[in-house]
C-alpha cells in the first residue's frame, strides 16, 4: 500500500506572490528527507527547521525494541497530516513550505518515521511551527504504532485520543 | 448496513479489519460489533474515536447502507 498525495496551498493575498505550499505524504517507502529540505528552500525565507523522528530501542518498560510496525487508515491519514500542515499556516501566517511525511510499515530502530519540514523568514516561527505540527500529528492523525521487544509485541502505550487540527491543544 | 473498518487494537480484538455489521444508527452498528466480537472489543470501543465516512459521528448518527463506520483507537502515530 502506499498513499501518495501531494497538496498545494491557495494563493495568501497577504503574501503576495510568494509560493504557499504544503506537502503531505504517507508511504511505505523510506521518506524523502533531504528531498524535503530542498523544496522547503524559499528565497523569502531565512530558516528550515526539519524534524524527524526515528524508531527507538526502547519504550516504557519495553526494552530491547528491535522493530516497529505503523498502520493507518489510508483513505484519511493523508488528509489529516495535509489538516496539521493548514493549521500551523493559520497560527503562523509567515510561514514559507511546510511538508509532514509519515512512514507506515515495518521500521527497524534508526529508521525515520516522521519528517517535518517548515521554513519560515524567521527562524522562531519556523521552529515553533515545526513543534506544534509534530505535536499534532501525534494526536490528530489515525496512525498506530505495535512495538516489538525483546520479549513480547504489543500496541504503543503511549497514546492520545483522536482530536480534530482544529481543536488539538498545543 | 455498513461498512465498518477497525485499526489497530480494536482490529486485533475483533480479528478483522474490515466488516460489514447491520444497524441504523451508529450505536446500534456499535452494539452489535460488541455482541459479535466480545468484551475485550468492548473494552478498547470505550476509548475510542468513532467516525461515519471520515467524521466523527454520535450515537444517534442515522448509518446508510455503503457508509463506511470506522472505530479508531487512541492513535500512536510519530
Amino acid at each position: 500500500m502506499a498513499n501518495v498525495a501531494a497538496v498545494e496551498g491557495g494563493d495568501d493575498q497577504a503574501l503576495g506572490d510568494r509560493a504557499v505550499d504544503d506537502w503531505a505524504l504517507v508511504t511505505e517507502d523510506p521518506l524523502p528527507v533531504a528531498d524535503a529540505l530542498a523544496w522547503a528552500v524559499l528565497p523569502a525565507c531565512g530558516a528550515i527547521v526539519t524534524f524527524c523522528g526515528t524508531v527507538r530501542d526502547h519504550s516504557d518498560g519495553r526494552d530491547g525494541v528491535v522493530a516497529l510496525d505503523y498502520e493507518c487508515y489510508p483513505e484519511h491519514a493523508t488528509a489529516r497530516l495535509a489538516a496539521v500542515a493548514a493549521s500551523a499556516r493559520e497560527r503562523w501566517s509567515g510561514i514559507g513550505r511546510t511538508a509532514i511525511l509519515h512512514r507506515v510499515g515495518e521500521l527497524a530502530v534508526s529508521e525515520v518515521s516522521v519528517v517535518v519540514v517548515v521554513s519560515a523568514p524567521h527562524r522562531a516561527e519556523a521552529f515553533d511551527a515545526a513543534r506544534y505540527c509534530i505535536d499534532t500529528v501525534k494526536r490528530t492523525v489515525p496512525i498506530w504504532k505495535r512495538e516489538t521487544w525483546a520479549s513480547g509485541s504489543g500496541w504503543a502505550e503511549c497514546s492520545h485520543d483522536l482530536r480534530d487540527p482544529s481543536d488539538a491543544a498545543r | 448496513m455498513a461498512r465498518v473498518r477497525l485499526f489497530g487494537p480494536a482490529r486485533d480484538e475483533a480479528g478483522t479489519g474490515r466488516d460489514e455489521i447491520d444497524g441504523d444508527d451508529v450505536a446500534a452498528v456499535l452494539d452489535a460489533a460488541c455482541e459479535r466480537y466480545g468484551p475485550g472489543f468492548a473494552d478498547v470501543l470505550r476509548s475510542s474515536a468513532v467516525w461515519l465516512n471520515g467524521e466523527e459521528a454520535p450515537g444517534d448518527r442515522r448509518v446508510m447502507p455503503g457508509d463506511e463506520l470506522a472505530v479508531l483507537p487512541p492513535v500512536s502515530g510519530g
